[in-house]
């Protein structure tokens, strides 16, 4: 009869940001070891608390499945002597394999006979199979950071306390470097006494209910999120709920209670971020506004733990949240005492990387592009001003009080001391956008300082580090080059900004060039930063949908613009299903093939002499100049229109006409013709290296 | 509670669990940890099992006394066990017991913070646990201390003693904390947390500074060059707290930082090294007799 399995690792407080991926790597380790031993199962799921990782596996059946096994013997030559009797090869097979000479068979492998015998492996009952498989589990579970702790022989996030593995009414019982199994678990950590005996896996969720352990993490994230928003709309509000928070506290918590603490109104004064951010980040509480989206006195944590006391952790939490927003209040009077200008001098004791310098060489350097690009975008004389005073000012508020005590609200401190400071709008502005997008799927800053700002600053770091040879491997990514670069390409196009990423990157290098700290020439660095964006780029375009060969025919022939390069990408991808277009993609490939060979465009009209290649010259001579201006416009789809009357011009071509002919001065004529029209196309795209769905 | 009663009750509390109660170790040092009762005990396979009070100098940290929450020298509470035991969490929810915290009254949590002292070259996993959502004990698993690897890992336990104090006694100013009866905290420490920030901020001589860190260098290396272990250390923690006095005068540019910091890290592993010889040559007199409650190892 097929069971149930439960096998619940019980551990000291995980973190909770790694529960998650760990869950879901538990599941697939499982699947794939109960497989790989030919058990079958039904339903798989992982379940996870601070304090344990639960595998639950249905349905699993009672034995293992019957393997049949083909064992290679010694080679029909080795296996018989001269007179046709078995060799002392063979016997020693037949030995070894407990089977009978007219058990044994021929069978070819490669060209050469061998002895082979079939063996039954006859399946084990899955309750041995497990004892080898739970254990396997265990110590393949990977964590980002994990520990060693008393002799034992594998790492774990934190010590592992107890094992409780249960198939059906049966404990399966095995050892692990002194951690022996057990039908005991424990409850919560304070409110369940003792132990709790689990007899079969179908008493496992309810006897730990009633232990104080809700173990499926998605009922506690409902349960939190419904006490959540009763309490805040018992008080007149509503709950700012953060999932990612949200995510966190499912982890941190068996038995979740909200509880709504008050602090005192005069808080309510500061800026919302410096409110929240301790709130959030030090406290993990949920902040709650009102109607109109303000900030209310009030914030919800949730406790570990039921209601009893719960007045007093209320008392204790709002004393907490008490002295750090007396801590706010009292760096925000403080900083306010200096201007950010007066910060800037300071930036000067802040490094930024050992080798690359302090912030304020950091800040100089960003200046200096951001001057760069407001050239190249074409901002007006007094948005250069603005831009220039953010580009100064971005990084004051590293060394300001509260940046220190709360480093996440860098920019958002910068802008706010910058207009209390009777800066401009648009400087203070620039500065909180500078750093945006700050996380995979942040917004782009919404003005154009602010976007010029931003580029200047990541295309700083990582040409930076790229200078002296910090570059992502793998999942190593200290300085989020990835994260900036992706930034970099998401501003570029939600601007609409054309940018030479070659001329961007000649004047990024140009200040590491100059203090000689360059780990190679300045041009295969340059060329391996245009490589990391290149990667970067197809990445989001194929995130926003676009085939992986329309994102290469597009880059391959140059890649240096980028948002251009997305308005070639678009104009294909939508040329791409229309019939008309796929039918001169032939066409074209047979064109790039020759025109290869051709040594220049050069043709002189004179050697044409065949109607087919005078019908192509005067088609081509048609429409090249409008071609070219549309190019030139951008206009890809009109364009791309005209590059398809080409179509029938090119198949006539190649039906009638002998390229390669004896004649050198012809063959070359009609090649540099070939050349002529592959060129023409290269300036949108090598369209033959897009694939042609057959539908 | 008063403070001093936190302190008694804690003494009881890791004596009855078999921990040696040491002394203040008597020189400047910025954490528990840094005292030789953790760094090096930590080291090697011996067993260890310690607690003690450890006064710890931050002067960064310094306030001029004006600050409810921030001081020059705070207070720490340090328990080492070594090897961790089992129970290891049940025993410190025992020691909050002690202090009058009931756990089941309170919401405990033991939130991820990994610990790393890259002075010391030493690291490792843990929590910060919170008492209602309050800091108020550092929770680690030693991984690795003077660069070397941990043969026995071990858990160390650092309560914050003022904080655990202004949570028992439900006051919101570091120097209101009552002492004893009749003495608060601000009796006893005003004048010098005053003191040690003019000090450390203005009145520090910067050159003398630099000479004597330069100087207990030397020290420090040529113990080391004669197997001198232990007085070798001594002046490592002095030149750790050179150097904390410099860092908070501002007198260490930024390029100069990592390499002052180099400096102390490579003369903790060169004392970490040489202790642990020193302990193999002996021959870990600790694997030979029953201590801390265990039984005997051979």
């Amino acid at each position: 009869m097929n069971k149930d399995l439960v096998f619940e690792i019980g551990t000291e407080e995980i973190p909770a940001r790694y529960m998650p991926a760990t869950l879901e790597k538990v599941k697939d380790i499982a699947v794939s070891m109960i497989t790989e031993n030919r058990i079958d199962f039904g339903e798989i799921k992982t379940y996870g608390t601070p304090r344990r990782i639960v595998l639950l596996v249905k349905g699993i059946a009672e034995k293992q499945r019957d393997l049949e096994e083909l064992i290679k013997g010694p080679s029909m030559k080795a296996a018989y002597d001269e007179s046709g009797n078995p060799s002392k090869a063979l016997l020693g097979f037949l030995k070894g394999q407990k089977v009978e000479l007219h058990e044994v068979f021929l069978q070819e492998l490669s060209g050469v006979e061998y002895i082979y015998c079939r063996k039954q492996k006859k399946g084990q009952p899955s309750k041995e199979v497990l004892k080898e498989i739970l254990p396997g589990i265990l110590t393949s579970i990977s964590f980002p950071k994990s520990m060693k702790w008393g002799n034992k022989s594998f790492r774990f996030a934190r010590p592992v306390r107890w094992l409780l593995p249960i198939l059906g009414d049966e404990l399966i019982e095995f050892e692990k470097d002194g951690i022996t199994c057990s039908k005991y678990t424990k409850g919560h950590r304070v409110l369940s006494q003792g132990i709790i005996e689990i007899n079969d896996t179908s008493e496992y969720f309810e006897k730990l209910r009633k232990g104080y352990v809700i173990v499926d993490q998605e009922e506690r994230r409902s349960l939190i999120r419904k006490q959540c928003v009763e309490l805040a709309r018992d008080n007149g509000g509503e709950v700012l709920m953060d999932e990612e928070l949200l995510e966190e506290i499912v982890y941190l918590v068996e038995y979740p209670t909200a509880l709504l603490g008050v602090f005192e109104t005069e808080y309510l004064k500061l800026p919302k971020e410096v409110v929240i951010t301790p709130m959030k980040e030090h406290q993990r509480y949920f902040p709650v506004v009102d109607k109109n989206n303000k900030l209310m006195n009030y914030f919800i944590t949730v406790r570990n733990g039921d209601n009893r006391f719960i007045e007093t952790v209320r008392e204790g939490n709002e004393r907490v949240l008490r002295a750090r927003l007396a801590d706010a209040d009292f760096f925000y009077r403080e900083d306010r005492k200096n201007s950010l200008e007066s910060c800037v001098e300071k930036l000067k004791n802040v490094v930024f990387q050992e080798t690359l310098g302090t912030i304020y060489d950091k800040t100089q350097r960003i200046i200096a592009i951001s001057e760069y690009l407001a050239e190249a975008a074409g901002l007006s004389h007094e948005s250069r001003k603005y831009l220039q005073r953010a580009a100064y000012l971005c990084k004051a508020d590293l060394v300001t009080n509260m940046v220190k005590e709360f480093d996440e609200l860098q920019g958002v401190m910068g802008r706010e001391y910058a207009l209390l400071q009777g800066e401009k709008q648009e400087v203070a502005d620039a500065i909180l956008e500078h750093y945006m997008p700050r996380y995979a799927g942040d917004c782009t800053p919404k003005t154009l300082n602010g976007s010029i700002l931003s580029i200047s600053d990541k295309i700083d770091t990582i040409c930076g580090c790229y200078a002296i040879g910090i570059q992502p491997t793998g999942s190593q990514d200290p300085y989020a080059l990835r994260r900036q670069a992706i930034g970099i390409i998401s501003i570029m196009l939600k601007c609409k900004i054309h940018i030479g990423l070659e001329q961007l990157c000649n004047i990024s290098l140009e200040p590491f060039e100059k203090r000689n700290i360059l780990k190679g020439d300045k041009k295969t660095v340059k060329a391996e930063v245009i490589e990391f964006f290149r990667q970067r780029f197809r990445n989001v375009m194929m995130d926003r949908g676009f085939g992986y060969d329309i994102i290469d025919a597009a880059t391959s022939v140059g890649f240096d613009d980028i948002y251009d390069l997305f308005l070639r990408i678009r104009e294909l991808s939508e040329w791409k299903y229309k019939s008309e277009f796929s039918g001169i993609l032939g066409s074209f490939n047979r064109v790039t093939n020759l025109a290869s060979k051709a040594l220049s465009p050069d043709m002189n009209p004179e050697f044409f002499t065949e109607k087919a290649e005078l019908e192509l010259l005067r088609a081509f001579d048609r429409v090249n100049a409008e071609y070219e201006g549309y190019v030139d416009k951008r206009e890809y789809g009109k364009a791309l229109k005209l590059l398809i009357t080409l179509e029938k011009p090119i198949d006539d071509f190649f039906d009638n006409i002998m390229v390669m002919a004896e004649d050198a001065d012809i063959r070359n004529n009609r090649l540099g013709l070939l050349k002529s029209i592959a060129n023409m196309m290269y300036r949108i795209a090598d369209l033959s290296l897009i694939v042609v769905n057959k539908i | 509670m008063t403070f001093q009663e936190i302190i008694l009750a804690l003494q009881k509390y890791w004596a009855e669990q078999h921990c040696i109660i040491a002394q203040p170790y008597d020189v400047e040092k910025g954490a528990g940890t840094m005292s030789p009762y953790t760094f090096l005990k930590a080291l090697g396979p011996e067993p260890w099992r310690v607690a003690y009070v450890e006064p710890s100098r931050r002067p960064a940290d310094a306030r001029y006394g004006e600050n409810p929450n921030r001081l020059y020298q705070h207070h720490q509470y340090q328990v080492i066990l070594k090897p961790s035991p089992d129970n290891v969490q049940d025993l410190y929810l025992g020691s909050l017991k002690a202090l009058g915290i009931d756990p089941v009254k309170h919401d405990i949590r033991f939130v991820e913070d990994n610990w790393e002292a890259p002075t010391l070259g030493a690291w490792g996993l843990g929590w910060e646990v919170w008492l209602d959502g309050m800091e108020i004990t550092q929770y680690t698993y030693f991984q690795q201390v003077g660069s070397i690897d941990c043969q026995l890992e071990s858990a160390e336990l650092t309560y914050g003693l003022e904080r655990i104090a202004m949570y028992i006694q439900n006051i919101n100013n570091v120097f209101d904390i009552e002492w004893v009866s009749g003495i608060n905290y601000g009796d006893i420490f005003k004048v010098a947390e005053f003191e040690h920030s003019k000090y450390s901020f203005e009145e520090a001589d910067t050159g003398l500074l630099f000479r004597l860190f330069d100087e207990y260098e030397k020290e420090a290396r040529r113990l080391l060059g004669k197997d001198i272990i232990l007085p070798a250390y001594d002046y490592v923690l002095k030149c750790s707290h050179a150097f904390n006095i410099l860092d908070a005068r501002k007198a260490i540019s930024v390029t100069e930082r990592t390499g002052f910091i180099g400096r102390v890290r490579n003369l903790a592993r060169f004392v970490a090294q040489g202790y642990l010889k020193q302990r193999e040559e002996l021959g870990y007199p600790l694997l030979k007799k029953a201590v801390f409650g265990g039984a005997k190892n051979e």
